[in-house]
């Protein structure tokens, strides 16, 4: 383990989340929110300090850098971030425990949005907006921001794969271009140039400035902090729209609009974990819209709603224009499914990912035809080309710690005594980054009933959903620790 | 600059190795086996296409309509020529470079370059024969490396006890040596670092030598290292880089002996090499090479495909008091384990065949200030590299003293170009547009362009 480099990558991690803050500390003093003045200003020093020594320890760090310190840096780097993260919140008092401050900005980078607040309007507007910052950074993943930023280690830096894959998530991620740097910059600029765009859209909407750019970073990371107790259910019908819209956007793989930059249209046309996301959408909206027939006075109303949950739970989002707690439960139904698929593979969007489903279902697929033809020799294909037999048995590996996961946070968190449904849809809302759940986790409830305990192991799903389990689970192994 | 390596082997992943630590290049690697491919990515900072090299779909996948150079190193010919017909087919401002090694092909495809769209060709086995052919004629266990076209070279001496070199300050050693040279790197307990005036040298020091060539001559003779002239080389394993060397060596009246186990093989260079004597036999059996005579021949050349029989030869014949022993190592040949041997002089071919490439990729980028060649020294802690001075250049026509230089670079060897003379610069020389340098640096701060070793 190559502690030293560790230390000097997050030393450079640490250095950046401090530049980030100033924005939100810019924010506050313009507002004169004294007490969220002092929470980013001693967290500043806080991170300064740590920083120093950090780089004084590591900054002559030994090369050779790994598989497995590749993904324990990345694992280590997001808990750290999270700890000193969610100082301003705790500084200011504004979330007066710790574990829920640190709840609370797990829940931001990992672009889950569940939150411990019962009402968000009292808090200051620098801290709504580090919150929603949060979401936005912790989208494309701050490592791809390092990467697209520093020059790391000019020799042998094959090992940045571990972090762009660890980050970015997805069963077979490659790089756009050859140079990583590039690679990380081009998403970072698609990613930026997206943004833009929806904080434009929601300003032509008539919605003040403050609220577009919080509403459009968290749905950029497909966050879903609201900046309103309600979430976006009190702007009008044309901002829910510009919502939906661009929710389902930052769910399509970042690499279709690679291609749509480089003029290979046919290829993104064809590109089937596009056209199956896009089917599930559609077909999700029109059964909860006929499902839903009578619930809501106009039938434009109907579509627009369901429309919104469909878009803000398959791209695990979270925000919500309405209770769906209330809807039937064939439709509750269908958005509990849609929590478990998530968003494309390399968005920005959590979940088990389109992708990975679509390889799952046709290696089944594979698998039964086999039954009936034993001697058959089938691989598996995606978009005309034949997957590796290990992108199929990664999958498969990922599906099992999937599941083991949700089963096992589930029992855990059973000890505070709340409802099967509750308790189950908030292990799936936090481990897929999705947001709200069911029932006392529903869209217009919260998590602060949890006891610590429940949340600290919410916390460790949230990351584990957000970096594709790996890069958490790694850190409970004694071999990562050990030369054994 | 866009370049396509077709071919994950021993020469493509050398050659990733040496272009991926360079920023100006985007790299994009094609081989039809993707464990190996995987294996690849995560040591360098590369893109990976799986698939045959050599049809349309693959190479347009790597991008070959906009890349500058395609380079096909697989291990078949055939496959390297095909893949850059197609390539060429598909974007004719393409340069390509093929690894052709059947000795067969060599002379037809020399012929046919323009129709088979090649812009160079490497024959990584012709290669090494022609540097294991250099050692031999300039003997002294001598690791070399060459620069400004063979007028000044860096040479490795290792100070054993007894040598004139033993226990004498570098300030003295012109004087000792009766001529001018430069020591510009040492390695002491596997540790390179440059020396000042007032270093002392030690038994078994590495030390690095810059001279220009005829120089070297007279250093090698007042150092007594220069043995006698090579009359009779034992050659063990008889594979193409055996073959291309014999006929070398024929040529300048040395008598070749080629030990191959394969009898048929045997037959076949027998009829090839009219005048080798070619035995028939195990080259590892210490009998064998008894009843050869090996104590006896002036050098000995290990050569079969393994490098740890090759080793255990080099060390017989070593042991048997062979002045001249060549090893040809393909793994590892840089590493801290086998300098320790006493192995004679060590070769790898995918190490001559990538700087060769390299060299023709980085003059083919023609981008002013950056370097000709590089090469790798004192187990890679080094490097020494090849620039030439152009317009752009600072401090031109500045006597060296007062140009300000960066720690840890040194310029070691100046060619003057208007003069036609070959310079290992002090205080006062100076360099001007046109010239070559030979800067030498730490491998810590890696250089790409001449400017850089200058202080700002």
């Amino acid at each position: 383990m190559n502690y030293r480099m560790m230390g000097k990558f997050l030393s450079q991690i640490l250095f950046f989340e401090a530049l980030f803050m100033i924005p939100a500390l810019c924010i506050s003093l313009v507002n004169h929110e004294s007490a969220a003045i002092k929470g980013f200003l001693i967290t500043i020093v806080i991170l300064t300090i740590l920083i120093t020594i950090l780089y004084l320890l590591c900054k002559d760090a030994p090369s050779g850098f790994y598989a497995k310190d590749g993904l324990a840096c990345v694992g280590i780097t997001w808990i750290v971030m999270g700890l000193l993260g969610c100082l301003p919140f705790y500084i200011s008092r504004e979330i007066p425990s710790y574990i829920d401050s640190f709840f609370e900005i797990v829940s931001g980078f990992t672009t889950t949005g569940s939150s411990i607040l019962p009402e968000v309007e009292s808090l200051s507007r620098g801290i709504l907006y580090w919150r929603s910052f949060s979401h936005w950074v912790g989208g494309m993943g701050v490592l791809v921001f390092l990467l697209a930023i520093a020059s790391v280690n000019k020799r042998s830096s094959g090992f940045t794969m571990h972090l762009l894959r660890a980050e970015s998530p997805g069963p077979d991620v490659g790089k756009l271009v050859p140079k990583m740097k590039q690679t990380a910059e081009i998403l970072y600029l698609i990613y930026i140039a997206i943004t833009i765009l929806n904080i434009i859209f929601l300003l032509i909407g008539h919605m003040p400035l403050f609220d577009s750019i919080c509403t459009a970073f968290g749905t950029a990371g497909t966050g879903g902090f609201g900046i309103k107790n309600d979430s976006i259910a009190s702007y009008s019908p044309y901002l829910q729209n510009v919502c939906t819209v661009f929710m389902l956007l930052f769910g399509v793989n970042f690499s279709c609009y690679y291609l749509l930059l480089v003029k290979q249209f046919k290829s993104v046309w064809k590109d089937e974990e596009l056209r199956l996301y896009l089917g599930i959408v559609f077909g999700s909206i029109a059964l909860i819209t006929w499902n839903l027939h009578g619930f809501y006075k106009t039938f434009e109303e109907t579509v627009r709603h369901a429309a919104f949950q469909v878009a803000t739970v398959i791209t695990t989002t979270g925000f919500a224009t309405t209770n769906f707690d209330l809807w039937p439960s064939f439709s509750k139904s269908i958005l509990l499914v849609l929590m478990l698929v998530g968003a494309c593979a390399g968005s920005t969007g959590g979940g088990f990912k389109v992708g990975r489903f679509l390889f799952l279902m046709k290696n089944l697929r594979r698998n039964i035809r086999q039954v009936l033809h034993p001697q058959k020799v089938m691989v598996v294909r995606n978009n005309n080309h034949v997957v590796n037999e290990k992108v199929v048995d990664n999958v498969n590996a990922y599906l099992a710690a999937y599941i083991l996961i949700i089963i096992f946070s589930y029992i855990l968190i059973s000890l505070d005594g709340f409802s099967i449904t509750t308790n189950i849809s908030a292990v799936i809302a936090c481990f897929n980054n999705i947001g709200p759940g069911f029932d006392a986790v529903g869209p217009t409830c919260n998590f602060g009933a949890y006891s610590a305990f429940s949340k600290l192991v919410l916390i460790m799903d949230m990351l584990a959903g957000r970096l594709e389990i790996f890069p958490i689970l790694i850190l409970f192994s004694r071999s990562t620790w050990t030369h054994r | 600059m866009k370049i396509i390596v077709a071919g994950d082997g021993k020469v493509g992943s050398t050659l990733l190795k040496q272009l991926s630590s360079d920023k100006n290049y985007d790299l994009t690697l094609i081989d039809s086996n993707s464990k190996v491919l995987a294996n690849t990515i995560e040591q360098y900072d590369v893109m990976a296409v799986t698939g045959n090299c050599a049809t349309m779909d693959v190479l347009k996948e790597a991008g070959v309509e906009s890349a500058d150079l395609l380079i096909a190193a697989t291990s078949k010919d055939e496959i390297n020529l095909l893949c850059c017909l197609t390539a060429y087919g598909l974007n004719p401002n393409l340069k390509t470079i093929a690894r052709i090694r059947n000795p067969e092909y060599h002379d037809q495809t020399h012929m046919l370059k323009d129709r088979f769209g090649l812009s160079f060709m490497v024959n990584p086995d012709y290669q090494a024969a022609r540097e294991i052919e250099r050692i031999l004629k300039y003997p002294g266990n001598l690791k070399r490396d060459y620069f400004a076209k063979a007028q000044i070279e860096i040479v490795e001496l290792k100070v054993f006890s007894g040598s004139p070199l033993e226990n004498v300050k570098l300030k003295d050693l012109n004087r000792i040596v009766k001529c001018k040279v430069l020591v510009c790197v040492v390695m002491r307990d596997n540790k390179a670092f440059a020396p000042d005036g007032d270093f002392k040298m030690l038994e078994g020091d590495l030390i690095y030598i810059t001279a220009p060539t005829e120089t070297l001559m007279v250093l090698l003779k007042n150092l007594h290292i220069i043995s006698n002239k090579i009359r009779r080389a034992v050659v063990c394993g008889g594979n193409r880089i055996s073959y291309y060397l014999a006929r070398a060596l024929q040529k300048s009246g040395i008598t070749v002996q080629i030990i191959e186990k394969d009898y048929d093989r045997c037959v076949e260079l027998a009829g090839l090499l009219p005048n080798t004597t070619i035995v028939h036999g195990d080259a590892s059996s210490q009998t064998l090479l008894r009843s050869e005579h090996i104590d006896q021949c002036d050098a000995l050349i290990t050569m079969t495909g393994l490098d740890e029989l090759n080793m255990i030869i080099s060390l017989y014949g070593s042991h048997a008091g062979v002045p001249q022993v060549i090893t040809s190592i393909g793994h590892l040949a840089d590493s801290p384990i086998i300098t320790g041997l006493n192995l004679g002089s060590i070769i790898s071919p995918k190490e001559l065949c990538s700087n060769l490439i390299v060299s023709y990729v980085r003059a083919m980028k023609n981008q002013t200030g950056a370097a000709n060649s590089i090469h790798p020294i004192a187990n890679g802690q080094a490097e020494a590299l090849e620039f030439v001075v152009d317009g752009n250049t600072f401090h031109c026509n500045e006597p060296l003293k007062d140009i300000p230089l960066k720690k840890g670079s040194l310029i070691a060897g100046i060619r003057h170009e208007a003069t036609n003379t070959t310079e290992i610069p002090n205080g006062n020389s100076s360099f001007q547009k046109g010239d070559i340098l030979i800067v030498v640096t730490s491998s810590n701060n890696v250089v790409y362009q001449l400017n850089e070793i200058f202080e700002k």
